[in-house]
């Protein structure tokens, strides 16, 4: 069981900067103390996790999230508020904290494992276990520092995995390895959930903490803005999320996602008649709008939308694949393409678009504006949508209509 | 177990405390953090573990080519290189001691932002792992030791009780560095000039014997003092100086507890300031 009550955090802005003796001999002189601006990362943040809950932490960078995880990991002390944890922590910031290169993959197991919180015994009974699940066998007794950044990750994550605490508390570290070890891990995690034991978890990937979680606590500029079950605090989050529009230009080049070969201008999502569409009925067909500015002569440029629905599943991908820009160079200048989604295809809710311009040979991403727009389809119960002439929940991520055949 | 594990979270505060029986439940940490600090500790060098005789051996030569020819000191028939190599044994241990505590917090940064473990570990870790380095220093003493027909008698038993007192002494000394160094990284170019003077302000390479008799009890303040003549006093036999040593002892814990103080009172703040 996690109880946090009142928990607070705040920085002295500029505190961090005081390393040399010099600023703090002089500090007692001027006492600017005082004056000094504060930052507070967590306001007054009080819940309660029952033992067995899988509870999803969310919210944007800088919401607090990760200052809450460091302090109910006792690395960082609360400024005001207390909490108490029953049950053996585990808490996994980072993989492979403690490794050292020079060190072989065997050598760094127990070191690591040591320094989440095993025990000798414990690690010499899951060595195998571990060393399986990384499937770095041939590699046991080789410095990590020969190893390639994929295997690092897997053994880092291989002992993290077999930590067996009664309270986890997560940061994002599943995000590590090819995909194949990500599913692993992650399929790892949700045993570790639902073999009763007390999980908290921080994740950008509002898809994992859906599956994982039963709960979510939405952090918003250090205090609670919702705490409910996963999937209804995920929708709200995203929710909010996406309240940032149908249209967005970037007008300065400078802060423009971009490199020295291509960058964004604007990103809209249209009608058929080009106007700016915030909720496109179902039944209507879309057009998202990329502008992009080429800022060399010489490269194939394939501008490439993603989709996402509310709780962050990727709808689908499309790119450029017909527009005879395919092959060839595009000129320096801006360029305006509009990918078409039919109508009938999409399901209701609010989608959300991610816009990059890439080259694929050799592989090369120019940009990536994440979440730039979104927009919400509504469906009018007018009955020749797919709904037909039932109102009520129809889940799915995609709503096609498709053919169908009586005989 | 599992419902009498709380782990209490409170505001940072004066909560003066020894933490040994959390660190005695972390001791395999610590062990392996010293296996580790060991491990690494000669890796990439040419020669290795040879670093660890020639050191002492190489600064007894000097030693001896400077202090037994024109500057002589009157080693109580102590031939002056098994003379030097006694006090070099402890204060090469110390000094490596000190040097490597004193920096490991800010060399294992990510220990201290990701994950939770009493702190005081983390310098201890590196002190013990000198110690390792020791274990050759005193080969080499013994070995000179027979080459000089030097016949040590029982009071050589008490031996251990100074590598102790010296060990507690640099485990003290970077501990409280380690903690200032964190906040404060002129540590870093400190320490190297620190340590030169206090070899200097030390009877490594002379004996206290030559320090005017109503100076020696001030000059023992330093706790090194008494650790090196009580050390030797051991080693061969002669006769030990107690107020001297008495004098060492307490300044040692007057230091130990100092240093557990200043680092109780700064390491909660550590992650968020290293």
């Amino acid at each position: 069981m996690i109880e946090a009550r009142g928990l607070t955090k705040t920085y002295k802005l500029g505190a961090g900067k005081s390393h040399s003796l010099r600023d703090a001999v002089t500090g007692i002189f001027t006492r600017k103390n005082g004056t000094r601006e504060t930052l507070t990362a967590l306001d007054d943040v009080s819940f309660t996790i029952a033992e067995g809950e899988s509870v999803g932490i969310i919210g944007r960078n800088g919401a607090g999230k990760s200052t809450l995880l460091k302090i109910l990991s006792r690395i960082t002390p609360p400024t005001r508020g207390t909490a108490s944890i029953a049950g053996r922590v585990g808490s996994l910031l980072e993989v492979g904290t403690g490794f050292h290169n020079e060190l072989t993959g065997r050598e760094n197991i127990y070191l690591n494992g040591a320094i989440l919180g095993m025990r000798r015994s414990e690690i010499d009974a899951r060595f195998d276990e571990i060393v399986a699940f990384s499937e770095l066998e041939k590699f046991l007794d080789t410095p990590v520092k020969h190893y390639s950044s994929g295997m690092y990750m897997r053994l880092a994550f291989s002992v993290a995995a077999h930590l067996e605490p009664e309270v986890l508390i997560v940061d994002e570290v599943l995000a590590v390895g090819d995909l194949a070890f990500q599913k692993k891990s992650l399929g790892k995690m949700k045993d570790l959930g639902e073999s009763g034991r007390t999980v908290l978890f921080v994740s950008h990937d509002m898809n994992s903490i859906s599956r994982l979680c039963t709960r979510a606590i939405w952090l918003k500029d250090g205090k609670i803005a919702a705490d409910g079950p996963a999937v209804e605090t995920v929708a709200a989050y995203l929710h909010e999320q996406t309240l940032t529009g149908a249209e967005r230009f970037w007008e300065d080049a400078a802060p423009a996602p971009g490199n020295e070969i291509a960058r964004i201008v604007s990103l809209r999502v249209v009608n058929k008649n080009g106007e700016t569409l915030a909720s496109p009925d179902i039944r209507e067909s879309v057009g998202v709008e990329i502008v992009f500015e080429a800022l060399v002569d010489d490269k194939v440029l394939i501008p490439n939308l993603h989709f996402f629905d509310e709780r962050g599943a990727c709808i689908f991908i499309s790119h450029d694949w017909n527009s005879g820009w395919r092959e060839k160079p595009r000129p320096a200048g801006r360029h305006k393409a509009t990918a078409w989604i039919p109508g009938n295809f999409l399901a209701e809710g609010t989608i959300s678009v991610t816009a990059a311009v890439s080259t694929y040979k050799p592989l090369m991403v120019h940009f990536i504006a994440r979440d730039a727009v979104t927009f919400t389809v509504v469906d009018s119960l007018e009955g020749d949508s797919a709904r037909g002439d039932y109102a009520g929940l129809l889940p799915g991520i995609v709503r096609p209509m498709l053919e169908w055949t009586n005989e | 177990m599992a419902a009498t594990d709380i782990t209490q979270i409170t505001p940072a505060g004066s909560r003066l405390r020894l933490g040994a029986l959390e660190i005695w439940r972390q001791r395999e940490l610590l062990y392996f953090l010293t296996l580790r600090d060991i491990k690494i500790r000669y890796k990439q060098t040419l020669i290795g573990i040879a670093w660890a005789v020639l050191q002492p051996v190489l600064t007894t030569v000097i030693f001896t080519a400077i202090f037994s020819g024109w500057a002589r000191f009157d080693t109580n028939d102590i031939a002056y290189p098994l003379f030097a190599m006694t006090g070099l044994t402890l204060w090469l241990f110390v000094q490596n001691a000190v040097s490597m505590a004193s920096n490991s917090f800010v060399n294992n940064t990510n220990l201290v932002t990701k994950v939770y473990f009493p702190r005081l570990i983390v310098p201890l870790a590196a002190t013990l792992a000198a110690l390792f380095d020791l274990v050759f220093s005193i080969a080499v003493l013994a070995i000179l030791m027979v080459y000089y027909k030097a016949v040590p008698d029982a009071a050589i038993l008490l031996v251990p009780v100074f590598v102790v007192l010296a060990v507690l002494l640099a485990a003290s000394v970077g501990t409280l560095l380690s903690a200032l160094n964190v906040r404060f990284r002129d540590v870093k170019f400190a320490v190297p000039f620190f340590l030169q003077v206090w070899m200097i302000a030390s009877p490594v390479f002379y004996p206290a014997s030559m320090i005017p008799e109503k100076w020696r009890l001030v000059f023992a303040v330093n706790p090194m003092t008494g650790i090196l003549e009580g050390f030797r006093s051991a080693v061969f036999g002669k006769p030990f100086d107690l107020p001297l040593i008495g004098v060492s002892v307490v300044s040692l814990f007057v230091i130990a507890a100092i240093s557990l103080v200043v680092f109780r009172s700064m390491e909660d703040d550590f992650a968020d300031v290293i």
